[in-house]
């Protein structure tokens, strides 16, 4: 079939004079989370989760060295968290933090400082994305995550480690939520994945997560959970409500490995 | 008369799909990127991010001056630019507002890092996977070294080739001439190749994947620059193939990406 001119010219016409009149507002209506065409687009981070954990295995994110640490590490979301239990602690220097470990466990935890720091560390110097675009390299000391997981002895059924965390995002009508995190049982076992206490050869400062915070260095930094509370192991979200962490119930992907 | 302009075959039907699938995915590539560099309007050289010394080649932003007024800036190299309006500050829903490009240049047209990275991300693998199914038949079915590399003899006539294009004297053989060719293999072989690399190379599933990434594009950052280049370089590749388009006859050049039919004329004779 050949078009006509005629044809041509009014479809092309139309096309080319919709767009830049209605700006790009003409496609918002369809990119509100709920949308079928916003939820079907998303659905390509499900392909994206699929292949790079096919491609990457157990590959190691790289690493760095002292002279990459050019700066301080650069800290976002919540700086200062205000909960009455949070400013507690910070004022004893977090000597009563105990970081609680529940869930589909054998034997559910409580535990110190100065327990996670009796046990074997990893030390690694990583560059930390910003789901928002910047990079920052910095030295991260902690207790590799599946030491944790052993201590507790984690149930056949257990799908993800869930991150409890002291600190609350956001407004709205419902006031501030609780920030909360998860991951894959395949990112928990990671060897770099480490509940860090120490960064660049310092305890852990308040703005960057203090006492506890997790590294995934294979993700985007809105993984890496700071102030944790508590971890809790699931077969499923459907137990914990919500779609796996904070930032995937606002709308962004809970698979941030792009 | 139709002997003289006769309908040649000119595009096979790979190429059509492919080529209206490219310029679908990266209308929506182009203006959900605009607003995820929104996020974080800078671009640097390196590994990572320079907030405690200099590594930025680009930054838009808005200041405010003593008496309250708001401008936009864009700083290239250094040198600072006034682009209130477009870049930096500019008008959303009515009023002024501080975001590096502006509301009728990205999707969604409100800021959103979320929504912009899931439309992104579903036209990128749409856009990767194409190419690919491009490149693996281009290379079999000889489209690559028939329409689109350039012999060294070709080559030799590009000053000719420039001449002609100055004075507008076209060709309409059907056949892609020495400039067409060169832009062709620079897009297609260049700067496609680049812009999906320089992508993956900013995720760090990938860096842990494919190290390599890291090490062929000089850092992450430096990643993220190239990306932000190579969509500049298309952006303005864009703008001269629609002019070309127009210039040698939007009908027939439309109807031959359209039904793969190109009527062909007849060289004036001396």
């Amino acid at each position: 079939m050949i078009l006509s001119r005629r044809q041509l010219l009014r479809s092309s016409g139309l096309l080319a004079a919709a767009i830049p009149l209605s700006g790009c507002k003409l496609f918002d209506p369809w990119l509100g989370t709920g949308h079928p065409v916003h939820d079907t687009l998303a659905r390509a981070n499900g392909l994206t989760y699929e292949v790079q954990d096919w491609l990457k295995g157990d590959a190691l994110a790289p690493e760095f060295t002292q002279s990459d640490i050019r700066q301080g590490m650069r800290p976002n979301g919540s700086l200062d968290p205000q909960g009455s239990d949070y400013l507690l602690l910070k004022a004893q220097d977090f000597r009563n933090y105990r970081l609680q470990v529940s869930g589909l466990v054998d034997k559910p935890l409580s535990l110190s400082l100065t327990d996670l720091q009796s046990m074997p560390s990893r030390t690694q110097i990583t560059r930390h994305d910003c789901v928002e675009g910047w990079s920052c390299i910095a030295k991260w000391t902690g207790t590799p995550l599946s030491l944790v997981l052993d201590a507790a002895g984690v149930k056949a059924d257990a799908n993800f480690v869930v991150f409890r965390c002291f600190d609350t995002l956001g407004g709205g009508l419902s006031g501030p939520l609780p920030y909360y995190e998860s991951i894959d049982m395949r990112d928990a076992r990671h060897p770099q994945t480490i509940l860090a206490y120490g960064m660049n050869d310092a305890a852990l400062p308040v703005p960057n997560g203090a006492p506890l915070r997790v590294r995934v260095e294979r993700q985007l930094g809105y993984k890496m959970a700071k102030y944790i509370s508590g971890i809790e192991l699931v077969a499923n979200f459907a137990d914990i409500g919500g779609a796996g962490s904070y930032w995937a119930d606002v709308g962004y992907d809970w698979y941030a490995g792009i | 008369m139709s002997d003289a302009h006769p309908l040649i075959y000119r595009h096979r039907l790979v190429a059509r799909l492919t080529h209206w699938v490219w310029a679908f995915c990266l209308f929506f590539l182009l203006l959900s990127g605009l607003n995820i560099f929104n996020a974080h309007p800078a671009l640097y050289i390196g590994e990572q991010s320079g907030f405690e010394f200099d590594n930025d080649i680009l930054r838009i932003g808005a200041e405010q001056s003593a008496d309250g007024t708001v401008t936009g800036y864009t700083e290239i190299f250094g040198a600072k630019f006034d682009t209130t309006g477009v870049l930096g500050v500019s008008e959303e829903r009515g009023q002024l507002r501080n975001r590096a490009f502006p509301d009728w240049a990205t999707i969604p047209s409100f800021r959103s890092l979320a929504t912009a990275r899931v439309v992104h991300f579903f036209f990128a693998w749409i856009f990767a996977a194409v190419f690919l199914i491009w490149l693996i038949s281009s290379l079999f079915n000889g489209h690559i070294r028939r329409d689109i590399l350039p012999t060294p003899a070709e080559i030799k006539t590009v000053p000719q080739s420039i001449w002609d294009h100055l004075r507008l004297r076209l060709h309409h053989d059907g056949k892609n001439n020495v400039l067409q060719k060169l832009a062709y293999a620079g897009v297609l072989l260049i700067l496609f190749p680049l812009i999906i690399l320089t992508g993956l190379t900013m995720s760090p599933s990938m860096d842990a994947a494919w190290p390599w990434l890291l090490d062929i594009f000089g850092g992450r950052q430096t990643a993220r620059t190239l990306h932000f280049l190579a969509m500049f370089l298309l952006v303005l590749f864009f703008v001269v193939h629609i002019a070309m388009v127009v210039l040698a006859g939007p009908i027939n050049e439309l109807r031959s990406m359209i039904t793969g039919w190109y009527r062909t004329k007849s060289e004036p004779q001396p």
